[in-house]
Protein backbone atom coordinates (compact mmCIF):
# COMPACT_ATOMS: atom_id res chain seq x y z
CA UNK A 1 0.00 0.00 0.00
CA UNK A 2 2.40 2.32 0.99
CA UNK A 3 5.11 1.10 -1.76
CA UNK A 4 1.99 2.35 -4.22
CA UNK A 5 1.10 5.55 -2.75
CA UNK A 6 4.67 6.60 -2.64
CA UNK A 7 5.45 5.66 -5.95
CA UNK A 8 2.13 7.50 -6.93
CA UNK A 9 3.29 10.93 -8.45
CA UNK A 10 5.96 9.72 -10.73
CA UNK A 11 3.83 7.24 -11.88
CA UNK A 12 1.34 9.94 -12.87
CA UNK A 13 3.85 11.82 -14.06
CA UNK A 14 5.38 9.24 -16.39
CA UNK A 15 1.53 8.23 -17.34
CA UNK A 16 0.75 12.16 -17.87
CA UNK A 17 4.05 13.72 -19.24
CA UNK A 18 6.57 11.34 -21.07
CA UNK A 19 4.09 10.40 -23.80
CA UNK A 20 4.91 14.10 -25.15
CA UNK A 21 8.84 13.65 -25.00
CA UNK A 22 8.77 13.67 -29.09
CA UNK A 23 6.94 16.85 -29.09
CA UNK A 24 9.20 17.82 -26.44
CA UNK A 25 11.95 16.78 -28.45
CA UNK A 26 10.87 18.12 -31.09
CA UNK A 27 10.42 21.82 -30.55
CA UNK A 28 14.01 22.02 -28.60
CA UNK A 29 15.64 20.76 -31.14
CA UNK A 30 14.11 23.20 -33.90
CA UNK A 31 14.96 26.16 -31.49
CA UNK A 32 18.46 25.10 -30.25
CA UNK A 33 18.92 23.66 -33.47
CA UNK A 34 21.53 21.26 -32.15
CA UNK A 35 21.10 17.90 -31.27
CA UNK A 36 23.26 17.05 -28.52
CA UNK A 37 21.73 20.47 -27.33
CA UNK A 38 17.91 19.59 -27.49
CA UNK A 39 18.74 16.28 -26.04
CA UNK A 40 19.85 17.99 -22.94
CA UNK A 41 16.83 20.68 -23.19
CA UNK A 42 14.66 17.68 -23.33
CA UNK A 43 15.83 16.31 -20.40
CA UNK A 44 16.23 18.95 -18.43
CA UNK A 45 12.46 20.03 -18.84
CA UNK A 46 11.60 16.82 -18.19
CA UNK A 47 12.99 16.90 -14.45
CA UNK A 48 12.35 20.36 -14.14
CA UNK A 49 8.47 19.15 -14.80
CA UNK A 50 8.43 16.87 -12.51
CA UNK A 51 9.72 18.98 -9.69
CA UNK A 52 7.16 21.10 -10.46
CA UNK A 53 4.12 18.62 -11.43
CA UNK A 54 2.95 19.12 -7.66
CA UNK A 55 1.81 22.57 -8.96
CA UNK A 56 -0.02 20.94 -12.33
CA UNK A 57 -3.38 22.12 -11.42
CA UNK A 58 -5.22 20.18 -14.32
CA UNK A 59 -5.37 21.21 -17.84
CA UNK A 60 -3.54 20.40 -21.25
CA UNK A 61 -0.89 18.58 -19.63
CA UNK A 62 1.19 18.96 -23.29
CA UNK A 63 0.97 22.34 -23.67
CA UNK A 64 2.02 22.74 -19.87
CA UNK A 65 5.13 20.50 -20.51
CA UNK A 66 5.90 22.54 -23.73
CA UNK A 67 6.01 25.66 -21.93
CA UNK A 68 8.76 24.30 -19.67
CA UNK A 69 10.72 22.50 -22.91
CA UNK A 70 10.40 26.12 -24.29
CA UNK A 71 11.57 28.16 -21.21
CA UNK A 72 14.57 25.41 -20.91
CA UNK A 73 15.13 25.64 -24.60
CA UNK A 74 15.42 29.54 -24.53
CA UNK A 75 17.87 29.59 -21.10
CA UNK A 76 20.16 27.84 -23.08
CA UNK A 77 20.04 30.39 -26.13
CA UNK A 78 20.48 33.19 -23.85
CA UNK A 79 23.69 31.37 -22.08
CA UNK A 80 24.87 30.49 -25.30
CA UNK A 81 24.47 33.53 -27.15
CA UNK A 82 26.11 35.31 -23.73
CA UNK A 83 29.03 33.26 -23.96
CA UNK A 84 31.02 33.80 -27.63
CA UNK A 85 33.46 30.95 -27.24
CA UNK A 86 30.52 28.19 -27.54
CA UNK A 87 30.98 25.73 -30.00
CA UNK A 88 27.29 26.78 -31.56
CA UNK A 89 27.40 29.03 -33.68
CA UNK A 90 24.12 28.62 -35.48
CA UNK A 91 22.55 32.29 -34.30
CA UNK A 92 21.23 31.62 -31.14
CA UNK A 93 18.00 32.93 -30.49
CA UNK A 94 19.39 36.13 -31.98
CA UNK A 95 16.42 38.28 -33.58
CA UNK A 96 18.26 41.11 -33.79
CA UNK A 97 22.31 39.38 -34.82
CA UNK A 98 23.01 39.63 -38.49
CA UNK A 99 22.86 35.69 -38.15
CA UNK A 100 19.19 35.51 -38.05
CA UNK A 101 19.05 37.15 -41.65
CA UNK A 102 21.30 35.29 -43.22
CA UNK A 103 21.20 31.85 -44.76
CA UNK A 104 22.75 29.33 -42.12
CA UNK A 105 25.36 26.47 -43.67
CA UNK A 106 23.19 23.55 -43.65
CA UNK A 107 24.80 21.50 -40.29
CA UNK A 108 26.41 18.33 -40.84
CA UNK A 109 23.65 15.84 -38.96
CA UNK A 110 22.81 12.74 -40.00
CA UNK A 111 19.95 13.73 -39.92
CA UNK A 112 20.80 16.81 -42.55
CA UNK A 113 21.25 13.77 -45.47
CA UNK A 114 17.47 12.95 -45.32
CA UNK A 115 16.62 16.21 -46.91
CA UNK A 116 17.85 15.43 -50.21
CA UNK A 117 15.96 17.48 -52.48
CA UNK A 118 16.83 20.68 -52.67
CA UNK A 119 13.26 22.04 -51.98
CA UNK A 120 13.26 20.49 -49.10
CA UNK A 121 16.69 21.92 -47.72
CA UNK A 122 15.75 25.34 -48.97
CA UNK A 123 12.51 25.56 -47.03
CA UNK A 124 14.36 24.03 -43.97
CA UNK A 125 16.99 26.54 -43.91
CA UNK A 126 14.51 29.63 -44.75
CA UNK A 127 12.93 27.83 -41.39
CA UNK A 128 16.00 27.61 -39.05
CA UNK A 129 16.72 31.07 -40.41
CA UNK A 130 13.76 32.58 -39.35
CA UNK A 131 13.86 34.08 -35.47
CA UNK A 132 13.44 31.74 -33.09
CA UNK A 133 9.89 33.11 -31.81
CA UNK A 134 8.51 33.14 -35.54
CA UNK A 135 10.15 29.57 -35.64
CA UNK A 136 8.26 28.60 -33.42
CA UNK A 137 4.84 29.00 -33.99
CA UNK A 138 5.26 27.07 -37.29
CA UNK A 139 6.57 24.22 -35.10
CA UNK A 140 4.05 24.07 -32.72
CA UNK A 141 1.32 24.91 -35.37
CA UNK A 142 2.28 22.92 -38.70
CA UNK A 143 4.48 19.85 -36.55
CA UNK A 144 2.83 19.82 -33.81
CA UNK A 145 -0.51 20.86 -34.53
CA UNK A 146 -1.08 22.92 -31.44
CA UNK A 147 -4.02 25.11 -31.38
CA UNK A 148 -3.84 28.71 -31.29
CA UNK A 149 -5.16 28.58 -27.61
CA UNK A 150 -2.39 26.08 -26.93
CA UNK A 151 0.06 28.04 -28.43
CA UNK A 152 -0.86 31.05 -26.30
CA UNK A 153 -0.39 29.00 -23.40
CA UNK A 154 3.11 27.27 -24.27
CA UNK A 155 4.57 30.97 -25.80
CA UNK A 156 2.50 33.18 -22.88
CA UNK A 157 1.41 35.74 -25.46
CA UNK A 158 -2.62 36.36 -26.03
CA UNK A 159 -3.89 34.13 -29.44
CA UNK A 160 -4.13 37.75 -31.24
CA UNK A 161 -0.02 37.79 -30.69
CA UNK A 162 0.02 34.22 -31.82
CA UNK A 163 -1.98 35.20 -34.93
CA UNK A 164 0.40 37.89 -36.47
CA UNK A 165 3.19 36.14 -35.44
CA UNK A 166 2.30 33.16 -37.76
CA UNK A 167 1.47 35.43 -40.55
CA UNK A 168 4.91 36.91 -40.27
CA UNK A 169 6.48 33.61 -40.02
CA UNK A 170 4.68 32.35 -42.74
CA UNK A 171 4.70 35.47 -45.53
CA UNK A 172 8.74 35.68 -44.36
CA UNK A 173 8.99 31.59 -45.44
CA UNK A 174 6.91 32.26 -48.54
CA UNK A 175 9.00 35.51 -49.49
CA UNK A 176 12.13 33.29 -48.57
CA UNK A 177 11.39 30.39 -49.89
CA UNK A 178 9.95 31.41 -52.90
CA UNK A 179 12.21 29.33 -55.48
CA UNK A 180 10.91 26.29 -53.87
CA UNK A 181 7.68 26.94 -53.87
CA UNK A 182 6.36 27.03 -56.91
CA UNK A 183 7.83 23.91 -58.20
CA UNK B 1 -11.70 43.66 -53.92
CA UNK B 2 -10.97 46.71 -51.72
CA UNK B 3 -7.39 46.29 -49.68
CA UNK B 4 -8.85 47.36 -46.39
CA UNK B 5 -11.25 44.44 -46.76
CA UNK B 6 -8.51 41.98 -47.72
CA UNK B 7 -6.34 43.54 -45.02
CA UNK B 8 -9.01 42.29 -42.52
CA UNK B 9 -9.46 38.90 -44.26
CA UNK B 10 -5.87 37.90 -43.94
CA UNK B 11 -5.87 36.47 -40.51
CA UNK B 12 -8.82 35.31 -40.84
CA UNK B 13 -7.95 33.18 -44.34
CA UNK B 14 -5.02 32.06 -42.09
CA UNK B 15 -6.87 31.09 -38.91
CA UNK B 16 -9.41 29.25 -41.22
CA UNK B 17 -6.78 26.98 -42.58
CA UNK B 18 -5.57 26.76 -39.28
CA UNK B 19 -9.42 25.44 -38.48
CA UNK B 20 -9.78 27.78 -35.77
CA UNK B 21 -12.71 29.49 -37.57
CA UNK B 22 -16.41 28.54 -36.64
CA UNK B 23 -18.15 27.60 -39.55
CA UNK B 24 -19.97 30.74 -39.98
CA UNK B 25 -16.84 32.83 -39.78
CA UNK B 26 -15.25 30.49 -42.70
CA UNK B 27 -18.30 30.75 -44.62
CA UNK B 28 -17.49 34.40 -45.24
CA UNK B 29 -14.06 33.92 -45.92
CA UNK B 30 -15.25 31.14 -48.59
CA UNK B 31 -17.33 33.84 -50.02
CA UNK B 32 -15.44 36.59 -49.87
CA UNK B 33 -12.61 33.89 -51.49
CA UNK B 34 -14.75 33.19 -54.30
CA UNK B 35 -14.88 37.13 -54.79
CA UNK B 36 -11.07 37.97 -54.25
CA UNK B 37 -8.05 36.82 -56.51
CA UNK B 38 -5.62 37.95 -54.59
CA UNK B 39 -7.11 36.81 -51.22
CA UNK B 40 -7.81 33.40 -52.85
CA UNK B 41 -4.24 32.96 -54.71
CA UNK B 42 -2.97 34.30 -50.83
CA UNK B 43 -4.58 31.26 -49.46
CA UNK B 44 -3.87 28.86 -51.67
CA UNK B 45 0.08 29.56 -50.91
CA UNK B 46 -0.36 28.92 -47.88
CA UNK B 47 -2.09 25.97 -47.76
CA UNK B 48 0.50 24.84 -50.43
CA UNK B 49 3.48 26.47 -47.37
CA UNK B 50 1.65 24.35 -44.50
CA UNK B 51 1.08 20.83 -46.49
CA UNK B 52 4.99 21.64 -47.20
CA UNK B 53 6.50 22.35 -43.99
CA UNK B 54 4.44 19.16 -42.54
CA UNK B 55 5.67 16.86 -44.86
CA UNK B 56 8.78 17.91 -45.81
CA UNK B 57 10.25 18.91 -42.76
CA UNK B 58 12.32 16.63 -40.59
CA UNK B 59 10.05 15.31 -37.18
CA UNK B 60 12.92 15.28 -34.55
CA UNK B 61 11.32 12.40 -32.24
CA UNK B 62 13.51 12.01 -29.16
CA UNK B 63 16.09 9.29 -29.58
CA UNK B 64 15.30 5.72 -27.97
CA UNK B 65 18.32 6.53 -25.74
CA UNK B 66 16.77 10.10 -24.44
CA UNK B 67 13.63 8.54 -23.66
CA UNK B 68 16.03 5.87 -21.62
CA UNK B 69 17.87 8.66 -20.19
CA UNK B 70 15.22 10.60 -19.21
CA UNK B 71 13.25 7.44 -17.26
CA UNK B 72 16.36 6.82 -15.27
CA UNK B 73 16.85 10.15 -14.13
CA UNK B 74 13.02 10.58 -13.33
CA UNK B 75 12.82 7.05 -11.04
CA UNK B 76 16.59 8.23 -9.15
CA UNK B 77 14.54 11.78 -8.49
CA UNK B 78 11.85 9.88 -7.10
CA UNK B 79 13.50 7.46 -4.96
CA UNK B 80 14.72 9.83 -2.06
CA UNK B 81 10.88 11.09 -1.78
CA UNK B 82 9.43 7.02 -1.61
CA UNK B 83 11.88 6.86 1.33
CA UNK B 84 11.14 9.86 3.11
CA UNK B 85 7.28 8.86 2.60
CA UNK B 86 8.17 5.20 3.62
CA UNK B 87 9.29 7.25 7.24
CA UNK B 88 5.97 9.27 7.63
CA UNK B 89 3.12 7.60 7.40
CA UNK B 90 1.00 10.91 7.98
CA UNK B 91 1.99 11.42 4.19
CA UNK B 92 -0.08 9.32 3.23
CA UNK B 93 -3.30 10.65 4.22
CA UNK B 94 -1.98 14.04 2.66
CA UNK B 95 -1.55 12.16 -0.57
CA UNK B 96 -4.38 10.48 -1.23
CA UNK B 97 -7.09 12.95 -1.84
CA UNK B 98 -4.03 14.37 -4.62
CA UNK B 99 -4.23 11.07 -6.00
CA UNK B 100 -7.81 11.37 -6.84
CA UNK B 101 -7.01 14.80 -7.65
CA UNK B 102 -4.95 13.62 -10.44
CA UNK B 103 -7.34 11.20 -11.44
CA UNK B 104 -9.71 13.95 -11.72
CA UNK B 105 -7.87 16.40 -13.69
CA UNK B 106 -6.85 13.40 -15.44
CA UNK B 107 -10.32 12.54 -16.95
CA UNK B 108 -11.01 16.16 -17.25
CA UNK B 109 -8.19 16.16 -19.88
CA UNK B 110 -9.48 13.54 -21.59
CA UNK B 111 -12.92 15.38 -21.62
CA UNK B 112 -11.35 18.49 -22.67
CA UNK B 113 -9.52 16.32 -25.54
CA UNK B 114 -12.96 14.51 -26.86
CA UNK B 115 -14.80 18.29 -26.54
CA UNK B 116 -12.02 19.80 -28.90
CA UNK B 117 -12.41 16.39 -31.25
CA UNK B 118 -16.10 17.31 -31.37
CA UNK B 119 -16.24 20.63 -31.38
CA UNK B 120 -13.12 22.19 -32.81
CA UNK B 121 -12.82 22.84 -36.72
CA UNK B 122 -9.85 20.33 -37.82
CA UNK B 123 -6.09 21.56 -38.09
CA UNK B 124 -4.42 22.20 -40.84
CA UNK B 125 -2.76 19.27 -40.66
CA UNK B 126 -5.76 16.82 -40.78
CA UNK B 127 -6.87 16.93 -44.30
CA UNK B 128 -9.76 14.39 -44.18
CA UNK B 129 -10.77 16.91 -41.79
CA UNK B 130 -10.62 19.81 -43.66
CA UNK B 131 -12.85 17.49 -46.40
CA UNK B 132 -15.41 16.90 -43.92
CA UNK B 133 -15.55 19.94 -42.79
CA UNK B 134 -15.77 21.28 -45.94
CA UNK B 135 -18.76 18.90 -46.48
CA UNK B 136 -20.71 19.88 -42.96
CA UNK B 137 -20.28 23.95 -43.83
CA UNK B 138 -21.67 23.02 -47.51
CA UNK B 139 -24.76 21.34 -45.62
CA UNK B 140 -25.61 24.40 -44.32
CA UNK B 141 -29.20 25.79 -45.89
CA UNK B 142 -28.15 27.08 -49.97
CA UNK B 143 -25.14 25.80 -49.80
CA UNK B 144 -24.93 22.58 -50.80
CA UNK B 145 -25.72 22.91 -54.57
CA UNK B 146 -24.88 25.30 -57.28
CA UNK B 147 -27.09 23.67 -59.72
CA UNK B 148 -29.58 21.40 -58.66
CA UNK B 149 -30.07 18.43 -61.78
CA UNK B 150 -30.35 14.60 -61.70
CA UNK B 151 -29.34 14.91 -65.67
CA UNK B 152 -25.30 14.52 -65.44
CA UNK B 153 -25.38 16.28 -69.05
CA UNK B 154 -26.67 19.17 -67.80
CA UNK B 155 -24.16 18.84 -64.45
CA UNK B 156 -21.06 18.01 -67.03
CA UNK B 157 -21.01 21.81 -68.83
CA UNK B 158 -22.08 23.64 -66.04
CA UNK B 159 -18.71 22.95 -64.89
CA UNK B 160 -17.33 24.10 -68.05
CA UNK B 161 -15.81 27.17 -68.11
CA UNK B 162 -15.89 27.13 -64.11
CA UNK B 163 -12.83 25.04 -63.68
CA UNK B 164 -9.71 24.67 -65.27
CA UNK B 165 -10.62 20.42 -65.50
CA UNK B 166 -13.22 18.78 -66.94
CA UNK B 167 -14.54 16.17 -63.84
CA UNK B 168 -16.43 13.17 -64.76
CA UNK B 169 -20.09 13.11 -63.75
CA UNK B 170 -21.92 9.76 -63.17
CA UNK B 171 -25.57 9.07 -62.67
CA UNK B 172 -25.97 6.30 -60.10
CA UNK B 173 -29.61 6.37 -60.07
CA UNK B 174 -30.46 3.00 -61.15
CA UNK B 175 -27.99 1.72 -58.23
CA UNK B 176 -29.72 3.57 -55.77
CA UNK B 177 -27.36 6.61 -55.72
CA UNK B 178 -28.92 9.82 -57.46
CA UNK B 179 -27.55 12.62 -58.41
CA UNK B 180 -28.72 15.81 -57.22
CA UNK B 181 -26.41 18.44 -58.31
CA UNK B 182 -23.35 20.17 -58.02
CA UNK B 183 -21.55 23.07 -56.83
CA UNK B 184 -17.93 24.82 -57.23
CA UNK B 185 -15.91 24.36 -53.90
CA UNK B 186 -12.55 25.12 -52.79
CA UNK B 187 -10.21 22.36 -51.04
CA UNK B 188 -6.39 22.00 -51.04
CA UNK B 189 -5.94 25.43 -52.23
CA UNK B 190 -7.55 25.16 -55.43
CA UNK B 191 -11.40 25.11 -57.34
CA UNK B 192 -12.45 21.81 -57.30
CA UNK B 193 -15.85 20.37 -58.55
CA UNK B 194 -18.25 18.79 -55.95
CA UNK B 195 -21.11 16.58 -57.52
CA UNK B 196 -24.04 15.66 -54.46
CA UNK B 197 -25.73 12.44 -54.93
CA UNK B 198 -28.60 10.95 -52.41
CA UNK B 199 -29.26 8.32 -51.13
CA UNK B 200 -32.36 7.94 -49.06
CA UNK B 201 -31.79 10.96 -46.83
CA UNK B 202 -28.47 11.19 -46.79
CA UNK B 203 -26.71 13.20 -48.62
CA UNK B 204 -22.99 12.13 -50.43
CA UNK B 205 -20.08 14.90 -51.53
CA UNK B 206 -17.76 13.76 -54.17
CA UNK B 207 -15.11 16.04 -54.53
CA UNK B 208 -13.07 15.75 -57.79
CA UNK B 209 -9.90 17.57 -58.45
CA UNK B 210 -7.08 16.51 -60.61
CA UNK B 211 -4.35 14.45 -59.60
CA UNK B 212 -1.10 16.33 -59.38
CA UNK B 213 0.34 14.28 -56.92
CA UNK B 214 1.38 17.30 -54.68
CA UNK B 215 -0.11 16.42 -51.50
CA UNK B 216 0.66 12.46 -51.60
CA UNK B 217 -2.55 11.06 -50.98
CA UNK B 218 -2.61 7.26 -50.07
CA UNK B 219 -6.15 5.53 -50.99
CA UNK B 220 -7.53 5.19 -47.73
CA UNK B 221 -11.32 5.44 -45.98
CA UNK B 222 -12.01 6.81 -42.24
CA UNK B 223 -13.93 9.31 -40.03
CA UNK B 224 -14.43 12.39 -38.54
CA UNK B 225 -16.92 13.70 -36.32
CA UNK B 226 -19.48 11.48 -37.41
CA UNK B 227 -19.14 11.56 -41.28
CA UNK B 228 -17.10 8.95 -43.25
CA UNK B 229 -14.66 9.69 -45.74
CA UNK B 230 -13.47 7.78 -48.70
CA UNK B 231 -10.90 8.94 -50.89
CA UNK B 232 -8.97 7.43 -53.84
CA UNK B 233 -7.32 8.41 -57.46
CA UNK B 234 -8.43 7.17 -60.95
CA UNK B 235 -7.78 8.32 -64.58
CA UNK B 236 -5.71 11.46 -63.06
CA UNK B 237 -7.92 12.68 -60.58
CA UNK B 238 -8.38 12.70 -56.60
CA UNK B 239 -12.05 11.74 -55.96
CA UNK B 240 -13.29 12.33 -51.83
CA UNK B 241 -16.72 10.67 -51.02
CA UNK B 242 -17.77 12.24 -47.55
CA UNK B 243 -20.84 11.20 -46.21
CA UNK B 244 -23.27 10.81 -42.74
CA UNK B 245 -23.91 7.29 -44.60
CA UNK B 246 -22.65 4.79 -43.03
CA UNK B 247 -19.48 3.12 -44.22
CA UNK B 248 -20.51 -0.17 -45.75
CA UNK B 249 -23.02 2.07 -48.35
CA UNK B 250 -20.70 4.75 -49.32
CA UNK B 251 -18.27 1.70 -50.18
CA UNK B 252 -20.49 0.77 -52.33
CA UNK B 253 -20.85 4.47 -53.72
CA UNK B 254 -17.05 3.92 -54.13
CA UNK B 255 -17.31 0.68 -55.73
CA UNK B 256 -20.19 1.88 -58.21
CA UNK B 257 -18.08 4.90 -58.72
CA UNK B 258 -15.06 3.39 -59.37
CA UNK B 259 -16.20 0.39 -61.96
CA UNK B 260 -19.18 2.82 -63.67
Amino acid sequence: MRRVVTRADPLSFEQLVLPHLNSAHNLARWLVKDSTLAEDVTQEAALRALRYFPSYHGGNVRAWFMRIVRNVAYDFLASRSGNPETSFNEGGSGEEGPQALSVPAPDDDPEAALLHSEGVQLLDRALRALPAELRECLVLRELEGLSYKEMAEVMGVPIGTIMSRLWRARQALLGRSAEGMHS
Amino acid sequence: MNDDRCQEMHLLIQADLDGELDPAEAARVAEHLEHCAACASLQSEMLALSARLREELPYYAAPHTLHAAVRARIASEAQPEAQRGARRSWVDHLRRPRLAEFGYFGGGFALAACLAWLLVIPRAGDFPGAVVADHIRALQPGHIMDVASSDQHTVKPWFGGRLDFTPPVKDLKSQGFALAGARLDYLAGRPVAALVYQRRQHLIDLFIWPDQGSIGLRPADGHRRGYNFIHWSQGGMVFWAVSDLNAQELGEFVRLWQAG
